[in-house]
């Protein structure tokens, strides 16, 4: 299974990304430029954290309308898998590739430590190897995370199950007090309808690996790979 | 011609900054506080010989698409000669 990272000026995770690709989960892994429209043949696409073009202006608005978005939005249409992660998060929210917005945090202030996640749905490219209900322990670093949509949206997102994680307490507990960013029902990934694009605050690839101090987030990178493994097994 | 954009968040989102500058305020003994919100403002000079009405058409799309995100924001503006 092929990865493409994208790489835009202000990404600052990219290389952690490519790291746990290609020397933790032992994938083909390669760069991508935002300049260039050429995914370059990839089967899944990594759409990185950090501060895309600096934003500026407001988190993701300026990268999504970069060249290599354009083909990303294509590749998602035609059932492609897209993980953003933080950044990459708000880039294809922005993108209008999962529906939503990440704004300021509640508490205003940047918040970098653990978080706890409950896995919500396990039907999905990107945590097919999580159970249902599991508590992961993968960092989160973000000012801009607290999660919103309208109410008809979230009523639509609930009703599809397409609340990926949420933020709970260690003991899977899903309370106000867990709730690190004021995000709506402590939403802390979602996916889109075809369930191949998946947006989320926290950072798989700060937990990739046990020399981390955990390695939760690898769930994340080794779901994606089964699907590899068992689309190649399917041929 | 100069424009003038004014972004603030739609009255159906939650302001928290515009919460905390409110708390700030009272805090200080400014009476007959309500609601604080903020926002954000341009000023745009446009300069090449636009006319009113292709300039007006112009900040909007630029409005519109690039300065706010629809999901949680909306803006007004003017264009001034």
């Amino acid at each position: 299974m092929k990865f493409g990272v994208l790489v835009f000026p202000g990404s600052n995770c990219d290389h952690d990304a490519y790291w746990t690709l290609k020397n933790v989960a032992h994938q083909p892994a390669t760069f991508l430029w935002h300049e260039s429209h050429d995914l370059e043949n990839c089967d899944a696409i990594i759409v990185p954290g950090g501060f895309a073009y600096g934003d500026y202006l407001r988190t993701g608005a300026i990268a999504k309308f970069s060249p290599v978005m354009e083909s990303v939005k294509k590749f998602a249409a035609s059932g492609g898998l897209v993980l953003g992660i933080c950044n990459g998060f708000q880039i294809i929210a922005e993108s209008g590739l999962l529906p939503g917005a990440l704004m300021r945090n509640a508490g205003l202030k940047y918040v970098c430590k653990n978080a706890d996640v409950r896995v919500e749905a396990t039907d999905t490219p990107f945590t097919n190897a999580c159970k249902e209900g599991e508590v992961l322990t993968i960092p989160i670093g973000h000012m801009d995370g607290n999660y919103y949509c309208d109410d008809a949206t979230l009523a639509e997102l609930e009703r599809t199950n397409r609340v990926v994680f949420r933020y709970c307490t260690p003991d899977g507990r899903v309370t106000p007090e867990a709730n690190p960013n004021g995000s709506l029902e402590n939403i802390a990934g979602i996916c889109n309808e075809g369930r191949n694009v998946l947006g989320m605050m926290p950072h798989p690839e700060r937990s990739g690996e046990a020399i981390l101090g955990c390695a939760d987030g690898f769930k994340i990178f080794q779901s994606m790979v089964n699907v590899g493994v068992n689309a190649l097994a399917a041929r | 011609m100069k424009a003038h954009v004014y972004v603030s968040l739609k009255k159906t989102v939650l302001d928290p900054q515009g919460k905390t500058i409110q708390g700030a305020l009272k805090k200080m003994g400014y009476q007959g506080l309500g609601d604080v919100r903020q926002g954000k403002f341009f000023e745009i000079a446009l300069n090449g010989g636009l006319t009113k009405e292709q300039a007006t058409a112009e900040v909007e799309k630029m409005a519109r698409e690039v300065l706010t995100n629809p999901v949680i924001e909306e803006f007004r503006f003017t264009v001034e000669e």
